[in-house]
């Protein structure tokens, strides 16, 4: 007890100025986390209130981990992350290597890369969901209008087109994101190494793979981190352009926990979900943390 | 190719990649000043004949078509609540980000990692127990319930983002400043803030964009014209099988401008915050 007042006492200045942004983590993260820790060992169904103290130990976390459609849809996840992250950071890397070479206009240049990045996930839905509309959807009419195919191609509706939609609907909306973050890393390069490399006769090639590359590791895994983070972003998206469907095919676990929590109202099941889903993006996390402290140990900042 | 072929090169394939980047929102601004006739015929009309205001006039209920969506409490509330939860997230994170900045403490690098794992929680998994907590405490479908559950998601990134610039700028600096006499206070506000304020305008604008776009939680938590929030709102225009996509696109344009002015003023701060509260932290 003395040791805790004297280690307030100590640390009373830091600790004051901490202490609103912990404040309202706890009362907004940490709380709603204990609450559905507790509701996902529970038969909580929002319909019936008094099943909340229903307890039922570790039968939804059984029954998750049995069932086949949330397996699948962890499956759909991971592919989904990899795929969307990977695209993500060649065409951000890409934009900025392109951007970082203009030599005028380039502030407007900026400002139009950040374009998508305004729109809101729930309407970048609605707006893929339409143009991938098989009979009025701007893409078929375009291919139509072009010849490329001579009937409607049904994007959302077939399986792997459905998710290749989800996912061109996602890298519209986050490739800025990347490139902003990495044209921020090639503002700040020191010129001398590229230019010592240059004298020494490398290539370009040579001088991008072994000098501006590994500089910019750490700011590709800084984007990374924060966009493995947003996944539950998809959510807005899958839910706007196929809702989890055709037939459960490109649900991702967070249309198949909304789906289970709301539409089935079986919020205990959901939750035990949400925690085996959470697990996955604190890996994320980990994992990508773990790689920037190793770009960053590599070049020598710290 | 002489260097000034190779900018050109350079210059016009920019311009073609940024037109493939554009052309989804471009085609949503488009089809807002489009009647819905116009936007769903097939073959498709690519040239628009017949340009109007009348979208607008309809969602405001001002033309001879009314669309009964209050767009107006929408954009209110909308602008209340990220403008509010923008400023406290950024207060709050300016404060954290310097206790991190400046002070050593016992368990602060837990701190700053537990930090940044209570961004890891996906917003559709609090909407389940915020939901219920928020019923029982009066907060539901309130401006006040929104705000607070957007202040606690926006300040993680904003405590990361002011932490690196303040450990930008010099120590000896505030000291220096003290010496001749100034309070702490005083030390922070007239040589540490101004030093910083490039990060805190992106850390805002960040909370900003969060706060203004979100939907996942403030569909679960507002109810009615009190608070709904302008993309909770957009959902006003589906029905059970159709979606009124001229009035959509409209009202699409109405969310994106605010975000589009905001960004354009500070997206110069924007690349220099990324810059220094990136990687040198």
């Amino acid at each position: 007890m003395s040791r805790l007042r004297r280690y307030l006492r100590d640390n009373a200045v830091p600790l004051a100025l901490l202490s609103p942004a912990v404040l309202v983590i706890l009362l907004v993260v940490l709380l709603p986390l204990l609450f559905s820790l507790y509701t996902s060992f529970s038969n909580y169904r929002l319909i019936r209130p008094e099943s909340l103290w229903d307890v039922v130990w570790f039968r939804n976390y059984v029954r998750v981990l049995g069932d086949g459609d949330f397996w699948a849809a962890l499956g759909r996840t991971v592919l989904f992350l990899t795929l969307v992250l990977n695209l993500e950071m060649l065409l951000g890397l890409g934009l900025a290597l392109m951007v970082n070479r203009l030599t005028f206009g380039q502030r407007t240049m900026r400002t139009i890369m950040m374009f998508p990045m305004m729109f809101s996930p729930i309407l970048v839905g609605f707006q893929f969901k339409y143009m991938f509309n098989d009979t009025i959807g701007v893409v078929n009419n375009a291919l139509q209008s072009l010849g490329l195919t001579s009937h409607a191609i049904p994007f959302l509706v077939d399986r792997w087109l459905a998710f290749a939609s989800i996912a061109i609907a996602e890298i519209w909306m986050s490739t800025s994101i990347f490139a902003i973050l990495i044209l921020a890393g090639l503002f700040a390069m020191p010129r001398d190494p590229v230019e010592a490399a240059r004298v020494d006769g490398c290539t370009n090639w040579q001088v991008f793979r072994h000098i501006t590359l590994p500089f910019l590791m750490p700011f590709i895994y800084i984007a990374m981190t924060i966009r493995s983070l947003d996944v539950a972003r998809a959510y807005d998206i899958v839910d706007v352009m196929t809702g989890g469907g055709p037939a459960g095919r490109t649900e991702l676990l967070w249309t198949l926990i909304a789906r289970t929590a709301y539409d089935d109202s079986r919020m205990g099941q959901a939750n035990a979900m949400a925690y085996v889903s959470i697990l996955l993006s604190i890996f994320f996390t980990w994992y990508f943390f773990r790689k920037l402290m190793a770009a960053r140990k590599h070049l020598g900042v710290f | 190719m002489s260097r000034r072929q190779k900018d050109i090169l350079i210059w016009i394939g920019t311009f073609l990649v940024m037109l493939v980047i554009c052309m989804p929102g471009l085609w949503v601004v488009l089809s807002a000043f489009r009647p819905n006739g116009e936007i769903l015929t097939k073959p498709a009309v690519w040239i628009p004949r017949d340009l109007s205001w009348d979208n607008f006039r309809a969602i405001f209920g001002l033309g001879d078509a009314v669309v009964a969506i209050p767009v107006g409490s929408y954009f209110l509330n909308s602008l209340i609540i990220s403008v509010t939860s923008t400023v406290v997230a950024v207060v709050i994170g300016m404060s954290g980000g310097y206790a991190f900045a400046r002070y050593r403490f016992p368990g602060k690098g837990a701190a700053f990692l537990w930090l940044m794992l209570s961004r890891c929680v996906p917003g559709i998994a609090l909407s389940l127990p915020l939901f219920i907590m928020w019923s029982w405490t009066g907060l539901i479908d309130t401006k006040l319930g929104v705000i607070i559950v957007y202040t606690a998601i926006n300040v993680p990134f904003t405590v990361w983002l002011t932490e690196g610039f303040f450990r930008q700028v010099p120590r000896d600096l505030s000291e220096a400043a003290q010496i001749d006499g100034c309070t702490p206070w005083q030390a922070f506000w007239k040589v540490e803030f101004p030093l910083a304020k490039s990060g805190i305008a992106s850390a805002a604008i960040f909370a900003f964009l969060t706060s203004w776009n979100e939907y996942a939680l403030a569909s679960q938590l507002t109810r009615s014209t009190d608070s709904k929030t302008l993309p909770v709102g957009l959902m006003d225009f589906t029905a059970q099988f159709t979606i009124d996509w001229a009035g959509m696109s409209a009202m699409a344009v109405i969310i994106i401008i605010p975000a589009l002015v905001l960004t354009f003023l500070v997206q110069k701060h924007l690349i220099a915050g990324l810059t220094f509260g990136g990687v040198k932290g």
